[in-house]
């Protein structure tokens, strides 16, 4: 960890968007792919991260009212009629 | 944005389209039943009240109805719907004269992790965690996807800024790629992962406070 030019972990987590959605050069990703071999905590981060992702994806809608389809379907008729 | 930016429609989005042009109810109530809630949902933060997000979204559905046989599955259809929506939500917003979400873009910049869990800029290992973060390989998947959980994010969501929230349900919740968010919200590439960014890192946030919370407990 003696390079200067190493990035940090706090840059690390800013980067993480772009990291995960492959909007970043080689030379940047290489950087952080060498960042994530040596820092458990960032490795954890991204884990992180990616938990976040899916258990955001296991959020559902209610179910539509009844109403608001019947609603929708008389219209449907309506129109097909004129 | 043009529909180009998008890729084409699945094949089922222009044989639904179709159908719907000809007259098949059951396949108008399929889309209905699909797409309604999360219409609902993405008309809410452009306007003042749940009732006028319901007639944006009665609205819309009728101009889908009308457009229905130009659609041309250069989109996808749940695109193409969308659009037509935030037209009508953007439009009824403005009237309202609620302030536009989309100019509040730069409204919050704040770090992405709590500058207090990084070692101070001086310090030999400055800007390396003080508190690591924690592994969360082990936790079962039902706690993490338990009731309170989804529900506790859910809250969390809905409080974040209007277009972070648009652009995080768009794409985590729904699923989206970044080409149909970017052509529905009319934003460039760029901007839709500096919002997904702001947006995601403040969903974890709250996800570690939840999940310390019930360690603690």
């Amino acid at each position: 960890m003696s390079d200067r030019n190493e990035m940090t972990c706090a840059e690390l987590v800013e980067l993480v968007t772009d990291y995960l959605e492959d909007a970043m050069s080689a030379h940047e990703r290489a950087r952080v792919d060498a960042h994530l071999t040596d820092c458990p905590g960032c490795s954890n981060y991204l884990s992180q991260m990616r938990t976040t992702i899916r258990v955001t994806g296991a959020l559902t809608e209610t179910a539509v009212p009844d109403g608001a389809v019947e609603h929708l379907m008389e219209a449907f008729r309506t129109l097909r009629s004129t | 944005m043009t529909e180009s930016a998008t890729p084409a429609a699945p094949p089922n989005d222009l044989t639904l389209a179709r159908a719907i042009r000809d007259g098949d109810e059951q396949a108008f109530e399929a889309l209905v039943r699909r797409e309604h809630g999360s219409m609902l949902r993405f008309a809410r933060r452009f306007v003042s009240t749940q009732a006028v997000a319901e007639e944006v979204v009665q609205d819309a559905w009728l101009a889908v109805l009308q457009g229905i046989g130009r659609f041309e599955g250069r989109s996808s259809l749940r695109t193409w719907i969308f659009r037509i929506l935030a037209n009508l939500a953007k439009t009824r917003g403005q009237r309202e004269s609620r302030s536009s979400p989309f100019s509040a873009f730069g409204d919050d910049e704040v770090p992405s992790v709590d500058p207090d869990r990084f070692l101070a800029a001086g310090e030999r290992w400055g800007g390396h965690w003080a508190m690591t973060p924690a592994s969360w390989e082990d936790i079962p998947e039902e706690r993490l996807q338990a009731r309170e959980t989804l529900a506790a994010l859910r809250s969390v969501i809905d409080t974040l800024p209007p277009m972070q929230a648009e652009v995080l349900q768009l794409r985590d919740v729904l699923g989206w790629s970044s080409a149909e968010v970017c052509n529905v919200l009319e934003i460039s590439e760029t901007n839709q992962r500096v919002l997904l960014h702001r947006a995601r890192s403040k969903v974890r946030r709250a996800l570690e406070r939840l999940l310390g919370d019930e360690e603690r407990a």
